[in-house]
């Protein structure tokens, strides 16, 4: 057996996988990762299932170090500083720690959650099929709370493949797609007008429950109250002061505001990555749109395995190369940030 | 004849999400073709839906776009609507057993005193109810319940409170409920219930189901205490009686 302890950890990071579906009737929540996209990368790097519970971490930092044996991991989602004794770890990539060796991981840039999958997976008991983490229903595995320090997370020693790095398409700032409704009817076609014409942030407060946004105040034609019904991922609901909340993995089963529109589904991961703060716009699309899109990303998804690059030698010193006058092809050829070759 | 039924309204909830709405407003009659087209949806299943989700006026049916469009779905769920006949019929009893009042029930002589009586009165119209599971929702095994007597139709708590007890058993607007777990709530508060509907490692772990029936019976507080520990080891402490 091998473990990877936590070392260090900020708020936020909680094991996560695909979620609990099928139990929202009895008002238990699905849960699972905020970024489906971000986990399944990481996950095809090591090799394991797409939808593996693996470690979403949080905007902060955090550190691991391997105990009992080797530990093979991945990270992907948001882009962060990470070494493992001071070898950079670049993001969209694997990499092994031996036995005693600690990775470090910076706070996130250009996004929020970073998922860090471990090879064989995490060891744990499902509950509902689900390894993911739902504090207030007492569930999840091998916690039932976000991670901490001193937290241990069990798996098999590392195999020893060779590391890979995965290509994705490249990240867009592009306006977050909504289709308008369910109770879209509960608003003047002015109000509907403001919320796509305005620029919105996403509150500090925000958490896997919510995002409340910040922007202009929404009103509604004829009060705030309706009779509860059912929400997904991505409603947008409008309670009484105006300001939308976006409904996340961690939301009520059912609730009480009305919602102007949701967030569809292809793009709801991006979503959930935009940081506190930055400004972002929605787009309102049309059912097929969305639908069309739905089956696009559920082809990203099957890709993964076939996206899978060797990790070449980038021992090439990028200072190096500035210092010579290079500069301007070395830095459009490979990123920096994350080692990786840019994808057009 | 049979009786005409008006064509619920399909409304998308994004693009894996259907709600389908048969009232805007908390209608026994809507709640009762809400868990009708669940049924019939669980005896005749529709390729490519995921989970459904009955609430008191809406069934939200959740499907995966690659495998079914939204106008497809929609059809089908049409065409079983119009073949969805609302009946009370089959539904299960359960008998709940409430502590009201004192430390158990911290709003029940304030409710009492807003609607000019006693607290044993306002505790004989509450036992005296029959209600039905209309929806459970917002955190495990909250239910919500329909047939709250009209006297005891109160507005909610101007100031919610952000922490309420397991157990709780109270009052909003036209609702009652049996709260599972502690929590929010924005609800009057009459009293407890040693039921869990809502137990991990305890089979069933969700005792109750949208439409089940309820009849609540009043137990002082020391059977109360009693029944909370029997049944944190797991009895269920509700008892299924003739519907």
């Amino acid at each position: 057996m091998s473990k990877l302890v936590v070392t260090s950890i900020g708020p936020a990071s909680s094991v996560q996988d695909a979620g609990r579906p099928g139990s929202q009737r009895y008002g238990l929540v699905p849960s699972g990762a905020m970024d489906r996209l971000a986990l399944a990368a990481a996950n095809t790097l090591v090799g394991n299932e797409l939808f593996a519970a693996a470690v979403e971490i949080g905007p902060f930092g955090a550190a691991f170090t391997a105990r009992g044996g080797a530990v093979r991991i991945a990270l992907a989602g948001a882009a962060r500083n990470a070494d493992i004794g001071g070898r950079p770890v670049a993001s969209h990539s694997s990499a092994t720690l031996a036995d005693g060796e600690t990775l470090n991981l910076g706070f996130a840039r250009g996004g929020s959650f970073s998922y860090l999958a471990i090879e064989h997976g995490i060891a744990g008991e499902p509950m509902f099929g689900s390894l993911s983490v739902n504090a207030r229903a007492g569930l999840g595995s091998p916690y039932t709370r976000p991670l901490q320090s001193g937290d241990e997370l069990t798996t098999q020693p590392a195999s020893g493949t060779a590391e890979r790095r995965i290509e994705l398409p490249p990240a867009t700032d592009a306006p977050i797609r909504v289709l308008f409704g369910p109770q879209d009817d509960e608003f003047a076609e002015d109000a509907k007008q403001l919320f796509l014409d305005s620029e919105w942030k996403i509150s500090a407060t925000s958490d896997r429950m919510g995002y409340r946004l910040e922007g202009p105040v929404i009103k509604h034609l004829d009060g705030h109250n309706i009779v509860s019904d059912g929400t997904v991922n991505g409603s947008i609901q409008v309670p009484g002061n105006g300001q939308p909340i976006v409904l996340m993995p961690d939301r009520g089963t059912s609730g009480g505001y009305p919602k102007i529109a949701t967030v569809i589904s292809a793009d709801f991961g991006r979503f959930a990555q935009i940081s506190a703060g930055r400004p972002f716009r929605f787009k309102a699309v049309t059912m097929a749109e969305a639908q069309a899109e739905a089956i696009r990303f559920r082809q990203l998804l099957n890709s993964l395995p076939d996206r899978l690059r060797a990790i070449e030698d980038f021992s090439l010193n990028i200072e190096a190369l500035r210092d010579a006058n290079v500069a301007g092809q070395a830095v459009s050829a490979v990123d920096a940030a994350t080692w990786q070759v840019a994808v057009p | 004849m049979p009786e005409t039924l008006s064509p619920p309204r399909l409304l998308p909830s994004g693009d894996a999400a259907i709600t389908v709405e048969f009232s805007r407003t908390i209608d026994d009659a809507a709640n009762r073709r809400v868990l009708a087209l669940d049924r019939i949806i669980a005896a005749e299943p529709i390729a490519g839906t995921t989970e459904t989700v009955p609430t008191y006026r809406s069934l939200l049916v959740h499907y995966d776009p690659v495998e079914i469009g939204f106008d497809a779905l929609g059809e089908q769920l049409l065409a079983r609507a119009a073949k969805a006949l609302p009946t009370a019929a089959g539904t299960r009893r359960w008998r709940i057993p409430v502590a009201y009042g004192g430390e158990n029930g911290i709003d029940l002589e304030d409710v009492a005193k807003a609607l000019n009586t006693t607290p044993d009165d306002i505790v004989a119209r509450h036992v005296a109810g029959d209600y039905r599971v209309a929806m459970i929702g917002f955190t495990p095994g909250w239910s919500y319940l329909s047939g709250l007597e009209k006297s005891l139709h109160m507005p909610r708590r101007k100031d919610p409170r952000l922490l309420t007890p397991a157990g709780t058993i109270s009052i909003g607007g036209i609702q009652t409920g049996v709260q599972c777990l502690a929590g929010p709530s924005g609800w009057h508060l009459l009293g407890r219930t040693a039921v869990r509907t809502y137990q991990l490692h305890r089979d069933p772990i969700f005792l109750l189901e949208p439409g089940d029936a309820i009849t609540f019976t009043a137990v002082d507080a020391k059977t109360f205490a009693e029944q909370d520990r029997a049944a944190e080891a797991g009895e269920l402490i509700a008892e299924q009686v003739a519907p």
